[in-house]
């Protein structure tokens, strides 16, 4: 036969909780109703920290500040899937799915201050600091599930970032790269249709994000990233997959309902009618009303959460503030090297005499 | 006809112009077109030049290694990376063949790409948005490396980039994007690899560009001495005849810049002028710059950079010494 067909692919595309609130029995994940809560609380405490960091932005309290509200969904879910010690790497708007990994609010909050404290991980939780450099940190999720099972053991790295990331070489380079060293990796590509003023149609020709997974010889699969019990079921299959050496591309399909950073006004790209009708596909909104359909969630029970969602945030942004009035500018010298080359300690000794470059001491 | 610009009106004005005067000008890169850039420099050419501005996808290598295809077809590149720490995305485009297709192709294809950037710290951006990798991109042969410090000094010299024949680096301080207005002249050119005396004086010679210069002229308001301020334009090609004639006049030098001290330009300098001017020095060049330490995080950025009290604390040093 001097042609033939040699591979042939298809993609996924899985929905548990539809847009207008039926429920896929078959495929509802396995949690309690305490889990199915704390899914709701982890979405809500991330949204309530996105809308106070815009607000603080606002009042000159923080820098630049990327919101995910809209991204909840996606975020909690797949964070939601991971056993404890395994790793998270983010990019740089990825507060919900930290927050129901174990980062305080209070260190999103020091990072967004301007302040190195807050890239700290605390408690040995597996997390690599926020990566501002688009696409850059899927290949050191590659490399961390690359590490673990050359250790044999079983712990997952789990990665974020945007439709737009998948552009850059580093992104196609993780995929191969975990393809072909069976690394432990989660990919999760939250298309949230925009990178910056950028849509999604002009960053690639192709029909989904997920089958980029395709020519790294990985499975990719599609989800509706609004729906938290889709994503939490996607991303945990993904997971045990991965941690028999089967890395996953997940593409969670959402969008992001404020701005791109709080230095970006979005009505210079696209129209108030879009924004509406992803504010009725709001994540949170949908989970709401499964969790009251089943009985699971009431007012009181909401108003409780709420409650404590924000007497934990005042307490961070207190707590956040007081480090920050205290900060020690010397800081900066401090973790370049293990062993303090004789050029640094020169000009940092000049730094805290404020004398500096005076070599001659 | 001048008309007062900041300067990110200014780099518009100059983009409008070269789009406008030659079809061969193409400008793309991440959000240049719909939106006009982050920083609004590009605003509104693509409803003029539809075909010839493009929102390109979030590739720097892309970027910059289409702009050497381009270019081979006849194309005039010029391209925006967003901040300057993102063009190491791309960095081995330009490093292996941006700078090289010229020697390489032994001149038959070559690049007169213009790569526009905003760099350098100030307005307390975010992780990695602050950055002024300058001596980095001079070391590399075939490149040439533009310092704007004004909006007229904007128009004059993205004029003259983007009708050069060879790859210019742009980096344009976005500390002085919007900070002040200035007459910027309609047609108005500055070639490349000439120094500007931005102010004349006899005790000693301060070397600054891009947002330093801001600085340095803030700083030398309240000094007593006589300083000449010299604003080298491009750091490669280094105008070395400007800053030599006037070390030898001053005897004594301060090289200012942020971007950290080791293997910084100041040294580059310092050894011009220890080669050309050495029997002249009445004292060591001095060094006021950044820290060899990653730029922090706002918290303390003012820490990191220079500011007045030590541009002035350098100047001290080099009138005091002997
Ligand atoms: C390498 C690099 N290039 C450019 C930028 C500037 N930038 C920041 S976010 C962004 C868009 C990213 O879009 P996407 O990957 O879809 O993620 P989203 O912001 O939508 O979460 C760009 C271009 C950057 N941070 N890093």
């Amino acid at each position: 036969m001097p042609q033939e067909d040699v591979a042939q692919f298809t993609v996924r595309s899985v929905q548990v909780l539809a847009e207008d609130e039926t429920v896929d029995d078959e495929l509802v994940p396995e949690l309690t109703d305490d889990q199915l809560l704390d899914l709701y609380e982890q979405m809500k405490r991330s949204r309530r920290l996105d809308e106070r960091g815009i607000a603080l932005q606002r009042r000159g309290e923080l820098g630049t500040y990327a919101p995910a509200i809209g991204q909840e969904a996606a975020q909690v879910g797949s964070a939601y899937a991971l056993a404890d010690d395994d790793w998270l790497v983010p990019s740089f708007r990825e507060q919900a799915a930290l927050l129901t990994h174990g980062t305080d609010p209070e260190q999103i909050l020091q990072y967004a201050m301007g302040m190195e404290e807050g890239a700290e991980i605390p408690g040995g939780k597996g997390a690599l600091p926020p990566a501002i450099p688009v696409g850059s940190q899927p290949l050191h999720a590659v490399g961390i599930g690359w590490g673990e099972a050359l250790q044999d053991r079983d712990t997952i790295a789990i990665t974020y970032f945007g439709d737009g990331a998948t552009s850059e070489g580093d992104v196609y380079e993780a995929f191969n790269f975990a393809g072909v060293s069976d690394s432990q990796t989660v990919f999760i590509c939250q298309n949230n249709r925009y990178a910056i003023s950028t849509g999604v149609e002009k960053q690639t020709k192709a029909k989904t994000l997920a089958q980029k997974a395709i020519a790294a010889g990985i499975e990719g699969v599609q989800v509706d990233g609004n729906d938290v019990l889709g994503v939490y079921r996607v991303a945990r299959e993904a997971v045990e997959k991965a941690r028999n050496g089967n890395p996953v591309l997940i593409e969670a399909l959402t969008y992001r309902r404020s701005m791109h950073t709080t230095s970006d006004d979005p009505t210079a790209y696209r129209g108030h009618e879009e924004e509406a009708e992803w504010e009725l596909r709001d994540p949170i909104l949908r989970f709401q009303v499964f969790l009251e359909n089943r009985e699971i969630l009431d007012e009181e029970t909401e108003g409780t959460i709420d409650e404590r969602i924000e007497s934990e945030l005042a307490d961070a942004i207190d707590q956040a503030n007081k480090e920050r009035q205290a900060i020690d500018p010397a800081d900066m010298f401090r973790f370049v090297y293990d062993d303090m080359p004789s050029e640094l300690e020169q000009q940092s000794d000049a730094f805290e005499e404020g004398v500096e470059g005076d070599t001659d001491g | 006809m001048a008309e007062r610009l900041r300067m990110v009106e200014a780099v518009r004005d100059t983009l409008d112009a070269e789009l406008a005067r030659d079809d061969s000008v193409v400008v793309y890169g991440e959000d240049v077109g719909r939106v006009g850039g982050v920083f609004r420099a590009t605003q509104g050419l693509i409803n003029d030049y539809p075909d010839r501005v493009f929102d390109t996808p979030v590739a720097e290598a892309g970027i910059i290694g289409t702009g050497v295809g381009l270019a081979a077809t006849g194309m005039k590149p010029v391209a925006e990376i967003q901040f300057q720490s993102f063009l190491y995305q791309g960095f081995h485009q330009l490093a292996q063949h941006v700078a090289r297709i010229r020697s390489r192709s032994r001149g038959t294809i070559t690049c007169p790409m213009t790569i526009r950037m905003p760099y350098g710290g100030g307005i307390h951006a975010l992780e990695l948005h602050s950055e002024s990798y300058e001596a980095g991109f001079s070391h590399l042969p075939g490149l040439q490396v533009v310092f704007p410090s004004s909006p007229a000094e904007t128009k004059g010299l993205l004029t003259s980039a983007i009708r050069d024949p060879d790859p210019v680096i742009f980096m344009e301080p976005t500390r002085l994007y919007r900070s002040f207005r200035e007459e910027v002249p309609d047609q108005h050119k500055i070639p490349l690899g000439e120094a500007r005396v931005v102010e004349f004086g006899d005790d000693v010679t301060v070397v600054a560009w891009g947002s330093m210069l801001r600085k340095t002229l803030d700083a030398v308001n309240d000094v007593e001495a006589s300083v000449e301020v010299i604003d080298p334009r491009t750091l490669y090609p280094l105008d070395t005849q400007t800053i030599v004639e006037s070390v030898k006049k001053t005897g004594r030098c301060v090289v200012v810049h942020e971007a950290p001290k080791t293997a910084g330009m100041g040294g580059e300098i310092t050894a011009r002028i220890n080669e050309e001017a050495f029997l002249y020095l009445e004292a060591p060049v001095e060094r006021v710059t950044g820290y060899d330490v990653p730029v922090p995080l706002f918290a303390r950025e003012d820490d990191y950079l220079p500011d007045e009290d030590r541009i002035r604390n350098g100047i001290s040093r080099a009138l005091e010494f002997g």
